[in-house]
């Protein structure tokens, strides 16, 4: 049953409407306050009726060219002129062109005496004569009820302040009337029983020390509305409601990719980057680098000329630009040339749902292709669990209908490193999980692709460097001993580099080794030879030696046998000339 | 319809107020309306029985002059406004209670608490 803004309006006839002209509220109510009728504007002291009525007031005559009468019961009205000349609305000059008509009704406490029967015609003929006098077509009573303050006779002040707004709808005027919030009843007064149109309630509330302001239609009548709180501003420009409510699963997609600035993250993720539109959280314990791949999309996105708005909400724009620069990154021609705006402020300024107001007023105003906001878990401390879950994904919505591509950063702890402060994991597309790797006494980055919705993407551990010359993404070494990076995986690769060297030595050795093997044997087989060689010269040396010999005493012997004049055994006498056969002389 | 009824008469001093004074009221009306009728003939009556002789009424018809509702701060009708002596009082009402209205412009002390 919530209206909300991008939805197309009903075909069937409906009720009139005064746009008010304030940023959200017209797409909270439909198209604003019911024409030429009273709205009840209620809420406590100081929740901003005033400055909404003025609003509406100003906005009329300057926007819609509907004159306005401001009748005031509470302040006066140079009072009145001072207080909202901070949010740029000159009222004497809007006086000066009959668009505006000021009129401050004073009620003294205890000055007026009550003696019989009176009716407020007074008030009505001041009030009559004021918009004739400009022609007026919006009204605004802030706070009628002083009346009862300053006259005690109720029962006349109720049917006349209900003959007012019968009267103001007679007139046809669009009218606000605002109201003190009661103990117990929206007004102190019950003003609500007789202006059943409309009915907006503002609250103003503090939470753990923060304030959020916020507003809800309690009723409409003939008009469909939202029926959330919704958070609002008031700022330098006036008010400006956040209306974002959950705008379901209707935006249209993109095939369109981003890159992420960082090479080889984009090969990760399909070798293309992020979707258009999408919405990436990028979570890590302290110190991983969240903020350098923030920059790094920042810086990429700038250099295509596309506008980027940095929510900044633990640094200030500076120190950002200044931490860049150490890893190579320059961010400042960007601020310069328009194109990064950065909004820093601290989380706990406001509340959660005051910081979305405020983001989605400036994505409103400066149209950016890119939002990123850094952190989100900081804004988590404005406000309660599930309101942080649902303002969220009101802000994811929002900005998934602006086709915004959105980097979120969030601080996760170390126990619970896939589960973000405010559990949005179901909202995001592309998850990034930025860790630290402890070995070795030393710390290391890895990041790894968590999930990336429609899209292969690389499921492996990066080692994350952050150099001069930014973001670097590394291969870790995978090996037995498991994942290492940093200087472990220096020394590893170093040891691998020595094992692999020493083994090329011992081959070395080895071979050498042989080769003096061989040589060494050669030696031996030519010392063996030699050896050989020498021995059989000796022997053949002896071999002749012995022969000499022999033959030496068979000569002697045929000598004497001679010159014995002995015979051969056969008669035949021995001559020197005759030698013996060898077998018969060998011994 | 401005009934300016500025009659000056002596007459014996009526209660503690203040004798040589003149008495500058002045009448916020709407019209014709019951209310504004009784409210004139009642102040009428209280003047002319206690100030008599120094005092003026100005009845003024929003309706005829309705830029003047702002200057007295006028908010109900009838509204009696004395202008002098100061300083400024304003009653509210048609005036029915006589005794109510002579304390209302201090003409008779109020009536001493119980």
């Amino acid at each position: 049953m919530t209206k909300s803004a991008g939805h197309p309006k009903t075909a069937h006839p409906k009720l009139a409407k005064a746009p008010t002209g304030i940023q959200g509220l017209d797409e909270v109510t439909g198209g604003g306050l019911p024409l030429g009728r009273p709205t009840l504007v209620c809420g406590s002291a100081g929740c901003g009726k005033t400055l909404l009525a003025m609003e509406f007031l100003v906005r009329g005559a300057t926007e819609y060219g509907e004159p306005g009468v401001f009748m005031t019961f509470e302040e006066g009205t140079a009072e009145l002129a001072e207080n909202v000349r901070s949010l740029g609305f000159d009222l004497d000059a809007l006086s000066r062109q009959k668009k505006l008509r000021l009129d401050y009704v004073r009620i003294e406490r205890g000055e007026i005496e009550e003696n019989g029967d009176y009716d407020l015609d007074g008030l009505f003929i001041r009030l009559g004569h004021a918009i004739d006098a400009i022609g007026a077509k919006r009204v605004v009573l802030d706070t009628i009820e002083v009346l009862f303050n300053g006259l005690s006779n109720t029962a006349i002040l109720r049917s006349e302040i209900q003959r007012l707004f019968r009267w103001l709808k007679d007139k046809g005027v669009t009218a606000i009337i605002t109201g003190e919030r009661g103990a117990g009843t929206l007004t102190r007064h019950g003003l609500e029983e007789y202006v059943s149109d409309c009915v907006i309630l503002l609250d103003h509330r503090v939470i753990d020390q923060i304030s959020t302001r916020r507003l809800r239609i309690v009723k409409y009548r003939g008009s469909a509305h939202g029926t959330n709180e919704y958070p609002f501003l008031i700022d330098e420009d006036g008010l400006s409601v956040l209306p974002i409510t959950s705008l379901g699963l209707m935006h249209a997609v993109s095939d369109e990719r981003v890159p992420t600035g960082v090479a080889r993250l984009d090969t990760m993720l399909d070798g293309q980057g992020y979707y258009r539109g999408s919405t990436v959280l990028v979570t890590g314990t302290a110190g991983t680098g969240k903020s350098s791949m923030a920059a790094h999309f920042s810086d990429a996105a700038c250099r295509r000329g596309e506008k980027v708005l940095y929510f900044a909400f633990e640094e200030s724009p500076g120190q950002v630009v200044r931490n860049m620069r150490s890893i190579g990154l320059d961010l400042e021609p960007w601020v310069k040339k328009g194109l990064l705006h950065f909004h820093a402020s601290r989380a706990t300024m406001y509340g959660l749902e005051m910081h979305l107001a405020m983001m989605h007023k400036l994505v409103r105003e400066i149209e950016p292709r890119i939002v990123v906001i850094d952190p989100i878990s900081n804004l988590s401390r404005g406000g309660a669990h599930q309101d942080v879950v649902s303002t969220l994904t009101r802000l994811v919505d929002f900005l998934k209908l602006e086709g915004i591509t959105t980097m979120l950063t969030s601080m996760s702890s170390v126990e619970r490193l896939e589960q973000t402060d405010a559990e949005i994991s179901s909202l995001v597309d592309t998850w990034l999980l930025l860790r630290d790797i402890e070995l070795g006494g030393e710390r290391n980055r890895g990041m790894y692709v968590l999930k990336s919705r429609g899209m292969p993407h690389s499921n492996q551990i990066r080692e994350f460097l952050l150099t001069s010359r930014g973001i670097e993404l590394n291969d870790v070494y995978l090996g037995a001993e498991g994942v290492l990076t940093g200087s472990a995986r220096v020394a590893q690769e170093a040891r691998e580099k020595a094992t692999a060297v020493q083994r090329q030595q011992d081959v070395e050795a080895k071979q050498r080794e042989l080769e003096h093997r061989r040589e060494a044997l050669e030696a031996r087989i030519t010392a063996l030879r030699k050896e050989f060689e020498a021995e059989s010269q000796e022997l053949e040396r002896r071999i002749g030696e012995d022969r000499t010999r022999t033959e030496v005493a068979r000569m002697d012997r045929m000598r004497i046998a001679i010159s014995r004049k002995a015979d051969d055994g056969n008669g035949v006498p021995r001559t020197a000339a005759r030698p013996r056969k060898p077998q018969e002389t060998h011994p | 319809m401005k009934t300016s009824a500025a009659a000056k008469k002596k007459a014996a001093p009526p209660g503690p107020g203040p004798d040589e004074e003149s008495w500058e009221l002045r009448l916020y009306v709407a019209g014709q309306s019951p209310k504004s009728v009784a409210a004139f003939a009642n102040l009428k009556k209280i003047c002319e029985e206690h100030l008599s002789g120094k005092y003026s009424i100005e009845v003024i018809d929003l309706l005829q002059k309705p830029q003047l509702a702002a200057g007295d701060q006028i908010v109900a009708i009838p509204t009696l406004v004395r202008r002098l002596p100061e300083p400024l009082r304003r009653i509210v009402g048609d005036l029915r209670n006589t005794e109510r209205a002579l304390v209302g412009l201090n003409l008779r002390p109020a009536a001493p608490e119980v």
